[in-house]
């Protein structure tokens, strides 16, 4: 048997050998000799402190108790670093450009450097890993106590506890000395990371050496081991979906939002292409931390005493079998995960208890005095070392309170689902710019409260906290209120029921709220450059025109980041600048800059305020920020203004280029017109000059040659005549230059007299013209002698081109209320369909000019006296010949 | 050498004009005043000369005169074009497609009879 003593040489002797590691790490660092210290293998086997005492002993416990449900804890990681690569890498992107320091800086940073948010997730993260860092205690003294021969001797439970504090103050001295060396958060901590590392490597080598003691020792070889699985009660156990949906997110929130694991996976990264290699090495590891853990577990059941703890199967298994060896290393292997998940979680929670809280408090109390005092770089290590030993000492405190009264496995779960609360707001953080810090306070609130009423608080067993009243019938009797069946959702296990409701309160809340909220200027600063991290890595926020005194800044620096290192920054700027002495000029990118560093040290929102009151301001004031604010949205409206401007001269261009295609139309329109009026012109001018030199030569003519010729010159001569007076007209007409002689007319005198002065011109013969007197009885105000002379058109149009054997024509009126419509049909072939839409156009003379004398001005002549007359003249299809309808108002003046 | 023109024109009183004038100098004259079917009539008639008007209903004397150009027979045809549309391009169309002379109406007698005379080499 192991002696006490022994046991606690060896634990001695490790951790003196930790101690060694880290500090021989940092003096590697240190001298910039470690270079395979920021190697990738190293950051995966630090990510190694998810598995913590909870999985190391609990994993088989849990086994026994509930089958192959364990496997969720670690497929939930898996798939993050598998499936959500990116994501993590937007993450250390946003980390190192914004020198983030812990998960509750960078929310608190992301919505508008809150610190707010910074409280509240410093405060979920407290109220998450206290049970967990009790857990680890526990699960030490718990081991501890296997080595005891059934409680006599020095092992008594005094003794138990005394072990634990024992422990909590010595991870709580590790952790100050490594953990608080440096200030910047920054820079890494090599020494702890690489003693985190090395205990990997123990944690696993002892967990893999159980496992094949357990198969190749006891069991007798691998297929002897599954025959056992197969015969036992685990491949029995029921998979339930819900559960293991709930879990597998919980596992892998927790991953992305457990202080330690954002602590290794964020803030300590080294180089983002670490990332590449932990995707797939840390799921390595993972998967061989399972991998015995059935065999141990049902080999465990099968061999160890009814009513012995499962939880400490990967003990009491090579005990029970004599290999003390084993066990030690066994207990070695649970000793650093407890380690070394409690001096990460302790180095993450005291930066965010000391920046969000101690230096907020210490900040607001100072601010009397216009500059800080004292030395802050001291205040805040001193301010962290506090911190931690207040971290080990909450979960001392809660050990002790419950009392090793839970199984592992389930406080391991609560703390999961707490922390996952931050889970919304930071990925609303890195992937929606919508995301506002009202939607993100509210719903971690929300989802936080629903947890604590539902899960946690429930967790310290009945009339603990909750009565057993309350648990049954609900707050005041409210039955849907009942912690574990919201809603009525009995029946749920309380860990699915929890994680739903609280998730889904949380996202809800922080959807809709954002949705509905209106982010500050900083926030859509800040909230932009998350977002697209990848786009601009250079910041654009922060100060503006600073009266800051370089000497009073640099005071400030020396005291956060140290005489030397402060002073080499200072100067280093000044030399960029260009400038002799070691003060650089104070312009707004070395304040952005120096702020950052600042950042590094004491949080965004305090580095933020700390400048702030150097430079003048407490912050940046919301006048600058609009101000910001307005100049983008300036040149948002300058650019918009400038496409207005460009869309409008390609409008312009567009009416131009129609305007001058209409142009090009006009001109050659005109040109056609032209060369119309010229063919008409010149046509009868033929004949005249042709005939009249035929006359003038004196040529011997008949008396009958000589009066036809004399009369086609008089012909052609009138022709001309009527062609101009026509031209004349219809010019007239269409500049709208006619004066319109509107008077009271009786519509049958101008009917009447247009058919007398057209039976005038054909002499009387021909056309037979049908009319009805009465309808024709009709009085109107307008111009009667325009009004006759469309008709007249109309009707010696019907003289000249119906073809008709006996040509007729029929006159018909028709009378509405306010208008007269006059139709001219006659009995000849009419107008063919295809030429309908010319006949009013200019020139549009349909058959060749032997029967016609016009030169097919008359209905275009037509057509503007009756738009002149606020009337219209169409050509009616299918009536038999061609048919003319006229419609007129009564009255001109009630057209005009 | 005969002395036979066809005169391919609608405009009545010009048709009557040229008339007069080519037969008091001994031509045979025949007239056709339809676009459509006047390259028919040259190929019946094959005629020593063709006087052809531009504007005519139907057809276009331009694509008259194409149609004669294009022709092996009737290829060497004089063909004296009349215009009331005296414009250049009118000109320089006529030209490109061959034509023999081209005259803008009004027109002198005297000028359509030397031409006339001159393209039938009389």
């Amino acid at each position: 048997m192991i002696s006490f003593d022994l046991l606690v040489a060896i634990c001695l002797v490790y951790v003196i050998f930790l101690f060694g590691v880290a500090f021989w790490a940092e003096r590697r660092a240190a001298r910039g000799q470690g270079g395979w210290l920021r190697s990738p293998a190293i950051y995966t086997l630090s990510l190694s402190v998810y598995c913590t005492a909870w999985t190391f002993y609990g994993a088989v416990g849990y086994a026994a108790r509930s089958g192959l449900e364990f496997v969720t804890i670690y497929l939930g990681p898996t798939l993050i670093l598998v499936g959500w690569w990116w994501t993590l890498r937007k993450l250390v992107r946003i980390a190192k450009t914004q020198r983030i320091t812990s998960i509750a800086d960078l929310v608190s940073s992301r919505y508008g450097k809150s610190n707010m948010l910074g409280v509240i997730v410093t405060l979920i993260a407290v109220v998450g890993t206290t049970p967990y860092i009790a857990l680890q205690l526990q699960s030490v003294t718990l081991s501890f106590a296997v080595f005891a021969p059934d409680g006599v001797g020095p092992w008594r439970p005094t003794d138990l506890d005394s072990a634990a504090l024992t422990v909590a103050v010595g991870l709580a001295l590790f952790t100050v000395l490594f953990g608080t060396r440096n200030l910047d958060a920054n820079e890494r901590h090599h020494g702890v990371v690489t003693a985190i590392a090395v205990e990997a490597v123990v944690k696993l080598v002892a967990l893999l050496a159980v496992g094949i003691f357990v198969v190749w020792g006891i069991a007798g070889g691998a297929s002897a081991v599954l025959e056992r699985i197969d015969t036992s009660g685990l491949s029995e156990m029921p998979i339930l979906p819900g559960r293991w949906m709930a879990l597998t997110f919980l596992a892998a929130a927790a991953i992305l939002t457990l202080p330690r694991m954002f602590q290794v996976l964020v803030v300590e990264n080294e180089d983002e292409r670490h990332l590449a290699t932990a995707s797939w090495a840390f799921p390595a590891y993972l998967f061989l931390m399972s991998l015995f853990v059935v065999p141990i577990a049902v080999v465990g059941l099968a061999e160890m005493p009814a009513g012995s703890n499962p939880d400490l199967f990967v003990l009491t298994l090579p005990m029970a079998h004599g290999r003390e060896g084993l066990a030690t290393l066994a207990f070695l292997g649970g000793f650093s995960s407890a380690t070394s998940m409690v001096i990460v979680a302790a180095i993450a929670l005291s930066t965010m208890v000391s920046n969000h809280i101690v230096m907020p408090l210490f900040l607001h109390l100072t601010r009397s005095g216009a500059t800080i005092s004292g030395d802050v770089r001291k205040l805040v290590l001193r301010a962290r070392r506090v911190s931690i030993g207040a971290v080990l000492f909450l979960g001392y405190l809660y050990y002790r309170l419950t009392g090793g009264s839970e199984a592992l496995a389930a406080i391991g779960l609560i703390s999961f689902a707490g922390v996952a609360q931050v889970l919304p707001a930071l990925l609303g953080a890195v992937l929606w710019r919508g995301a506002t810090r009202t939607g993100a306070i509210t719903g971690l609130v929300a989802g936080f409260v629903v947890w604590a009423y539902t899960l946690f608080l429930p967790s310290f067993g009945e009339g603990a906290v909750m009565g057993a009243r309350l648990l049954a019938e609900g707050p005041w009797g409210i039955g849907w209120l009942r912690p574990q069946a919201l809603f009525g959702m009995a029946g749920l296990d309380p860990l699915v029921h929890a994680v739903v409701f609280s998730m889904a309160a949380n996202v809800l809340v922080f959807v809709l709220v954002s949705l509905f909220d209106f982010p500050s200027p900083m926030e859509r600063l800040q909230g932009a450059q998350f977002v697209n991290v990848f786009e601009h890595s250079t910041a654009a926020q922060g100060w503006s025109q600073g009266r800051a005194e370089a000497e009073d800044l640099l005071l400030m620096a020396q005291r956060i980041l140290g005489a030397e290192d402060a002073q080499s920054l200072f100067q280093r700027a000044a030399v960029a600048q260009g400038l002799q002495g070691y003060l650089p000029e104070i312009t707004p990118e070395f304040l952005q800059s120096l702020e950052r560093i600042l950042a590094g040290s004491v949080g965004a929102a305090t580095a933020h305020a700390m400048v702030g009151q150097i430079v003048g301001r407490s912050s940046v004031s919301v006048e600058d920020l609009m101000r910001v604010a307005d100049e983008t949205a300036q040149m948002m409206e300058y650019s918009s203004q400038l496409e207005a401007k460009s869309e409008e001269l390609a409008r312009t261009a567009r009416q131009l280029r129609e305007a001058n295609e209409k142009l090009t139309e006009l001109s050659v329109q005109k040109d056609a017109f032209l060369s119309q009026i010229s063919h008409e012109l010149r046509t009868p001018m033929t004949s005249i000059r042709a005939f009249s030199e035929i006359l003038m030569t004196g040529a011997d003519l008949s008396s009958g040659e000589f009066r036809n010729y004399s009369r086609i010159i008089h012909e052609e001569s009138l022709r001309l005549t009527r062609l101009l007076d026509d031209l004349l007209d219809l010019s007239v007409l269409e500049n709208g230059q006619v004066t319109l002689n509107a008077q009271p007319v009786m519509l049958h005198d101008l009917i009447e007299r247009a058919v007398v002065a057209t039976a005038r011109l054909q002499g009387g013969q021909g056309l037979m013209i049908h009319r009805d007197p009465e309808a024709e009885r009709v009085e109107l105000v307008t111009d009667g002698d325009r009004l006759s002379q469309v008709f007249i058109n109309l009707i010696s149009n019907a003289q000249k081109y119906c073809d008709a054997g006996a040509p007729e024509l029929t006159i018909r009126v028709c009378r509405t209320d306010s208008a007269v419509a006059i139709d001219f049909i006659d009995n000849g072939s009419g107008i063919p369909q295809k030429s309908q839409a010319i006949i009013f156009e200019k020139f549009a003379r349909l058959s060749d000019p032997r029967s016609a004398g016009g030169a097919g001005l008359g209905l275009a002549i037509c057509r503007e006296i009756m738009v002149r007359l606020g009337g219209s003249i169409v050509y009616l299809s299918a009536q038999g010949g061609a048919a003319f309808r006229l419609t007129l108002p009564l009255s001109l003046a009630e057209a005009a | 050498m005969g002395k036979h023109v066809l005169l391919i024109e609608d405009e009545p009183n010009i048709i009557e004009a040229i008339r007069f004038i080519l037969s008091r100098d001994g031509w045979q004259v025949d007239t056709h005043s339809d676009g459509m079917t006047a390259f028919d009539r040259v190929g019946a008639l094959r005629p020593d000369i063709v006087i052809l008007d531009v504007m005519l209903p139907g057809r276009s004397g331009f694509d008259i005169l194409r149609d004669i150009r294009a022709d092996p027979e009737l290829c060497a045809l004089p063909v004296l074009m009349l215009t009331a549309k005296g414009q250049v391009k009118d000109r320089e169309m006529a030209e490109r497609m061959g034509v023999s002379r081209f005259m803008a109406k009004p027109f002198s007698n005297t000028e359509v009879l030397s031409s006339v005379r001159e393209l039938t080499g009389g």
